[in-house]
């Protein structure tokens, strides 16, 4: 039953980031990037994270693609464009850092390999909700969220050093 | 489980027709006679059908005939995917909202709890907050692939303001959160029973920020930067005619059910009628027997629960004709520098009262 759901979720996924790939103007491989990230709250959904899927639906659905979509639509990228091409160096960073990913991957699928599909793990009830996931954040894991935080906060304020010297 | 399913359908098909059948079409009008009224006119009252005007209510047959016959028109130059699916994104999100909103308690009827929500999720509140930053894209996506530039600038207004009234949002969502530690709509609502215990008492400068934020989110006056008919044609949706301009104002006036919906839950005692407790109402009705008075009670409910929606509907109709608008400048000043830290400080106060209080 879960595989019907399953299925079709990732199917059009994986189908949403080739097209943000191959998308030839910004707004739309911007819009199936969304798409792309519903998608995969979906799949968070089918894992009993809600929590997560809708963390995933606001942060970056909802307020990240929001801010690329007006740097975008700022920029007013084209079809003047078209002559912009790669540099020399970055096709060969991006390929050596494609190679490198499919090696993670191919980790990824030699320990799921292993895992046996008709006996899944027993999951306590409250997995994935709000109550779980801010206890373990601010009990088990309270030290990197409070690193993320700083750096977070580092970047705010380097941003608004940035913004404030271009507008003096 | 066929029983559970046969309910769960009436309840979406109920909510659907409530809100795309009755609420929508009936609003179009009443925003018309509304803003007659407060303008000293008469407003629409010319279709007729063999003589009968039913007080301009023909008006709303003759639009959707109107957008159902219209040239569906495409500019030049315009991306057509894009152009033919924003409307779709942005009606979408607009009746979504409606899988997690309670419009009633839980009543027992012939052996069967039944649920008055469609979807009980217990990050409800989130799941809303969430469908609300989706909405943004149908608008933003629609100027920016009109290949118009006043379509262009309405939908970068757009992109801007729902960024900054998100923020407000969110953080008001908090202090109500705190309040009634549950995220699941129908345990606020259920926590409002006592009427000293409704969400604008214990949360009163919440409930102003975000009742002006959501209306900020739904781009209506005073906050209409994104449409700006005097300054922008009609912004994102200048180069929209027939049906597809039909889904953006279908979404308009859907989304103004859907604010005042959550506003109701989570500031106005939801279903709950003041001073009168659901067990005493099941005790008025006790000599139908259980289930007939747990009938009663739900269908009192339900309209108890319409009718706060529509008095909060009539008070967005009411701000909007007084045709205040903010410029674009105030409208982020207002957002950036007086509603955020309000939310922030309505947070902190929240916090500490409550510290104090246990």
């Amino acid at each position: 039953m879960e595989l019907l759901i399953f299925y079709p979720l990732a199917l059009v996924s994986v189908i949403l980031a080739f097209l943000v790939v191959f998308n030839k103007n910004a707004i739309g491989s911007a819009v199936c990037l969304i798409g792309m990230m519903l998608g995969l709250a979906g799949v968070f959904v089918l894992m009993q994270a809600h929590f997560l899927a809708i963390l995933q639906v606001i942060v970056y659905a909802g307020a990240i693609m929001v801010l690329f979509m007006f740097v975008i639509m700022l920029l007013n990228l084209k079809d003047d464009d078209k002559g912009w091409k790669m540099r020399e160096r970055n096709v060969w960073l991006t390929s050596g850092t494609g190679v490198l990913m499919i090696g993670v991957l191919y980790k990824f699928m030699d320990t799921t390999a292993e895992a046996e599909f008709n006996s899944p793990a027993t999951v306590p009830d409250n997995f994935g909700t709000a109550e779980l996931v801010g206890t373990s954040l601010f009990t088990d894991f309270v030290l990197p969220f409070e690193v993320a935080s700083i750096l977070l906060l580092a970047a705010m304020v380097g941003a608004v050093v940035l913004a404030k010297s271009k507008v003096d | 489980m066929w029983i559970d399913l046969a309910i769960t359908m009436a309840k979406i098909i109920f909510i659907l027709a409530i809100t795309v059948g009755f609420f929508a079409p009936i609003l179009t009008w009443v925003e018309r006679k509304q803003s007659a009224i407060m303008q000293d006119r008469i407003g629409a009252n010319r279709a007729d059908i063999l003589g009968f005007t039913a007080l301009g209510l023909f008006h709303i047959m003759a639009d959707g005939l109107k957008m159902f016959t219209k040239e569906d028109f495409i500019p030049q130059g315009a991306n057509r995917t894009l152009h033919t699916l924003s409307p779709i994104i942005a009606l979408i999100p607009a009746i979504l909202t409606f899988a997690v909103v309670p419009f009633g308690g839980k009543y027992t009827l012939w052996g069967t709890e039944v649920n008055l929500v469609i979807s009980d999720l217990n990050v409800g509140l989130l799941f809303v907050f969430a469908i609300a930053s989706l909405a943004t894209y149908g608008y933003v996506v629609a100027g920016w692939s009109s290949n118009n530039n006043w379509s262009l600038l309405g939908s970068m207004r757009t992109a801007s303001q729902m960024i900054s009234y998100e923020v407000t949002m969110g953080l008001t969502i908090i202090g109500v959160l705190m309040v009634y530690g549950s995220m699941q709509l129908t345990n606020i609502g259920a926590a409002q029973e006592d009427f000293w215990r409704w969400g604008f008492f214990l949360q009163p400068v919440g409930f102003f920020m975000f009742f002006a934020a959501s209306i900020a989110e739904n781009k209506r006056i005073p906050f209409d930067a994104p449409e700006a008919e005097s300054e922008l044609v009609a912004g994102y949706f200048t180069e929209y005619s027939g049906l597809k301009f039909g889904m953006f104002f279908m979404a308009e006036f859907i989304e103004m059910v859907t604010i005042g919906a959550i506003v109701t839950i989570l500031f106005f005692g939801a279903w709950h009628i003041p001073f009168l407790t659901t067990a005493t109402l099941l005790s008025m009705f006790d000599f139908l027997g259980d289930s007939g008075a747990n009938l009663i009670v739900m269908l009192i409910h339900v309209g108890v629960f319409f009718g706060k929606v529509t008095l909060l509907i009539f008070v967005q109709m009411v701000i909007r004709w007084t045709l205040p608008r903010f410029r674009y400048d105030q409208i982020m000043k207002l957002g950036w520098k007086i509603l955020l830290p309000l939310s922030l400080a309505n947070v902190v106060v929240t916090g500490i009262v409550i510290l104090a209080l246990n």
